[in-house]
């Protein structure tokens, strides 16, 4: 308890020399103001800092300041093997882990070349958990929306379904957020018995909820007003951008990885991609980034329903059923580049491997994280809005600052 | 549109000399390319109606060790219509601490390139020619050090805090 | 509870210590500052929100510094932040507590080893409370926490001047 003592040492310019602002007061015409919406602060979603260059109330320019959350997440995975960077994955994109985990597994599985020997049955329950999570993961986005927004009962309603999530992933794997489930080859622990019934009861009850989520805030007089024409993305600065996931949906691009790439089992099912159309307001705006959203999750529960038939139909679960057969000890792919996306809850979520060939331990690990490629568009849309339109369009670009400062 | 195509396509277009060859991996083929080229190439990637690579999806470096003394920058492209994909590589000379190595910006092309080549330049130091604004983005401004890099040395304090945990190494 | 259960009459008089009943009242709202840096800052979210509730305790976030007694330092600390988390404490007015969540910012965390922009210990920066352990800790070893705090609080016998008054006092002593 005694070696614990306070070694910093505070000095006052450190704050300046450590993270500069970008505008000087020195330039400021009069009527300017340069407004610092620090890493602490309610609604910048984690440790993001923007500063801001105001005129009187209307914003002239952002830059967001980031990496304050940086915990060297490349610098970990060159010194671990492929199966122990699995939790630090889960870490990058906290509330949509087993997604992170299924493209990172994917890649490497690519890699050794055993992506056609994974059984069927884990193929399911992969996509299964990863849906779940997806839908967890948005109901936190639309939930500190509101908060932003300034309505706090969306919030608890949405935490109180979450939290139905949080526990069936809990019986499934032991943790309730961070599950170092999705193993190389494999999973963890096969479903516990039973689980297919309760999640049926979970998607039958959560269906009405949703209704109710889209008349309590997407439709709500307040909330339109609040976001429709605000923060309008057009869809060729979107793809010059790199935004990929929801944002680049509600621009009207029916653009899907899950689609396209026809990874795991998505090609065998059946579910559609919902759009922006600019319904109230423009195509692009908050408001229809919110509304695809919660689309997504209605076609989340009916992935989640196929899945469940396969599980109890044709992939049954068997007494000799191991989902660790596969995972091999020893991962040592040959030496070569290779880069995996797939889609997770924010966009196109995308591992860089390098391996020599000769160690278990990889090269390079690149993570191509969707968060921050949506962010980089946030000054180009952002500029001659009020400060409170600013603090609706970062909420809906829905940032994690993990996956950002990796 | 195959690899071979996609190479043919272009090199028709401006030229074999700007592309120095290609490496047919196991499994995602790249086209390596020389490093004074590397903009010309990527304009024409962007700007040609059969090829149209609209999305930048990563820009990655890979340190290649003090040995071989080079850092390899890849190119991820993909294209949203015809669906299909190219990795550029160009490999560069590691240079000194004093005059790091550098390579063009490609944030005229696809503007999603800017935060990443800022990354890179925090990771590992290969500065960008033309870049709008070319500075640290993950890291203190006042840290020492590229990480990323295989020679990397953690810094003692930063501070007054000790930056290594005393029970490791 | 050292209240003394001692009623005088039948009308609401109890006899008890001046000491017990100004902890009592800090312990019975503490409000702490949100401060969610990473993954631990849903699981507080979570602990907030209405399955475990918070607020039964009195617990209710407060977005400012001014304004709250505990901090709850939930996520990863890194050097960057450093400087700035300093700067809250000091923006905090006494008597404030500190309740470092999560194993992050108890000693590093998965971090530890081989992270290079992660201080290791969120008591590297400021004086901590309360530890609770986990990666993330469930909302009930938050709620945990907290009534370990409201513990300590309620044995503390500092009826007495802040720091900053004592200090003044004793230099214009000095000088007299």
């Amino acid at each position: 308890m005694s070696q614990r003592v306070i070694e910093f040492i505070y000095k006052e310019e450190n704050l300046r020399l450590s993270e500069p602002n970008f505008f000087r007061a020195e330039d400021l015409k009069p009527g300017e103001m340069i407004i610092n919406l620090g890493p602490q602060h309610p609604s910048t979603h984690g440790v993001l800092r923007l500063e801001v260059l105001t005129d009187g109330e209307t914003v002239k320019e952002v830059i967001p300041h980031m990496g304050y959350l940086h915990r060297c997440f490349e610098k970990h995975a060159e010194k671990l093997p492929y199966n122990q960077i699995i939790p630090f994955v889960d870490r990058l994109d906290y509330m949509a882990a087993m997604n992170s985990e299924h493209i990172f597994a994917m890649g490497v599985e690519k890699m050794l070349g055993i992506e056609d020997k994974i059984p069927k049955r884990t193929e399911y329950i992969r996509v299964l958990v990863a849906e779940l999570n997806r839908i967890a993961s948005h109901f936190i986005a639309v939930g500190t929306y509101a908060i932003d927004i300034g309505a706090v009962t969306p919030f608890l309603w949405l935490m109180r379904d979450r939290e139905h999530i949080n526990r069936m992933l809990e019986w499934v794997c032991g943790a309730r957020m961070l599950y170092n489930y999705i193993w190389i080859g494999g999973l963890f622990y096969d479903l516990p018995v039973g689980f297919e019934e309760r999640c049926r009861e979970f998607v039958t009850y959560l269906r009405p909820k949703l209704k109710e989520l889209q008349q309590l805030v997407i439709n709500n007089k307040i909330f339109i007003e609040r976001t429709a024409n605000v923060g309008i993305l057009p869809l060729n600065l979107a793809i010059n951008y790199g935004i990929s996931g929801p944002c680049l949906r509600a621009s009207g691009l029916r653009y899907d990885l899950r689609r396209v790439d026809q990874y795991s089992v998505y090609p065998e099912l059946d579910f559609d991609i919902p759009v922006g159309e600019g319904q109230v307001g423009t195509k692009g705006d908050c408001w229809d980034r919110n509304y695809v959203r919660v689309l997504e999750c209605y076609e989340s529960l009916k992935i989640i329903e196929q899945c469940l038939d396969q599980l109890c139909g044709n992939h049954k679960r068997t007494r000799d059923f191991d989902p660790q057969a596969i995972a091999p000890k020893k991962i040592r792919p040959k030496a070569m580049d290779f880069y995996i996306r797939g889609e997770s809850p924010k966009g196109e979520l995308g591992f860089f491997f390098r391996s020599t060939g000769t160690y278990d331990i990889p090269a390079r690990v690149h993570g191509r994280s969707p968060c921050m490629m949506n962010l980089a568009v946030l000054p180009e849309i952002s500029r001659g809005v009020m400060v409170a339109d600013l603090i609706a369009i970062l909420g809906s670009i829905d940032v994690v600052m993990g996956e950002i400062d990796r | 549109m195959t690899f071979d195509q996609i190479r043919i396509i272009l090199t028709e277009k401006i030229g074999a000399e700007f592309v120095s060859g290609e490496d047919k991996g196991e499994l995602q083929p790249q086209l390596n390319v020389h490093a004074d080229s590397l903009r010309k190439v990527c304009s024409e990637l962007l700007s040609n109606s059969d090829l149209y690579f609209d999305f930048l999806s990563s820009i990655t470096a890979v340190d290649n060790g003090t040995s071989v003394n080079t850092f390899d920058l890849l190119y991820h492209l993909y294209s949203i219509p015809y669906n299909h994909s190219l990795v550029l590589k160009v490999t560069i000379p590691r240079g000194t601490d004093e005059s790091l190595p550098s390579v063009d910006s490609i944030c005229s092309v696809w503007q999603g390139a800017n935060w990443q080549e800022r990354e890179i330049y925090d990771m590992f130091g290969i500065l960008f020619n033309d870049h709008p604004d070319l500075r640290r983005i993950l890291l203190p401004e006042d840290w020492i050090g590229f990480p990323l890099r295989k020679d990397y040395q953690t810094q003692e304090f930063y501070h007054g805090i000790k930056v290594e945990n005393p029970i490791s190494n | 509870m050292n209240l003394s259960q001692a009623k005088t009459g039948s009308g609401g008089i109890v006899l008890t210590k001046l000491d017990d009943v100004v902890n009592w009242a800090r312990l019975s709202s503490l409000w702490p500052m949100g401060f969610g840096i990473a993954c631990c800052a849903i699981e507080m979210m979570g602990a907030y929100a209405s399955g475990y509730d918070l607020d039964r305790f009195g617990v209710f976030p407060r977005p400012s510094p001014r304004q709250s007694d505990v901090m709850i330092v939930a996520g990863t600390v890194t050097f960057k932040m450093a400087d700035r988390i300093r700067r809250l404490y000091e923006q905090m007015p006494e008597p404030r507590y500190v309740i470092s969540m999560g194993s992050c910012s108890n000693c590093g965390g998965p971090y530890w080893e081989h992270g290079y922009h992660v201080v290791k210990g969120v008591d590297k920066i400021i004086p901590v409370d309360i530890y609770v352990p986990g990666c993330p800790p469930r909302p009930e070893a938050l709620i945990g926490g907290f009534l370990k705090l409201q513990e300590k609080i309620r044995n503390e016998q500092n009826l007495s001047a802040p720091k900053a008054i004592q200090n003044l006092l004793n230099q214009k002593q000095a000088s007299s």
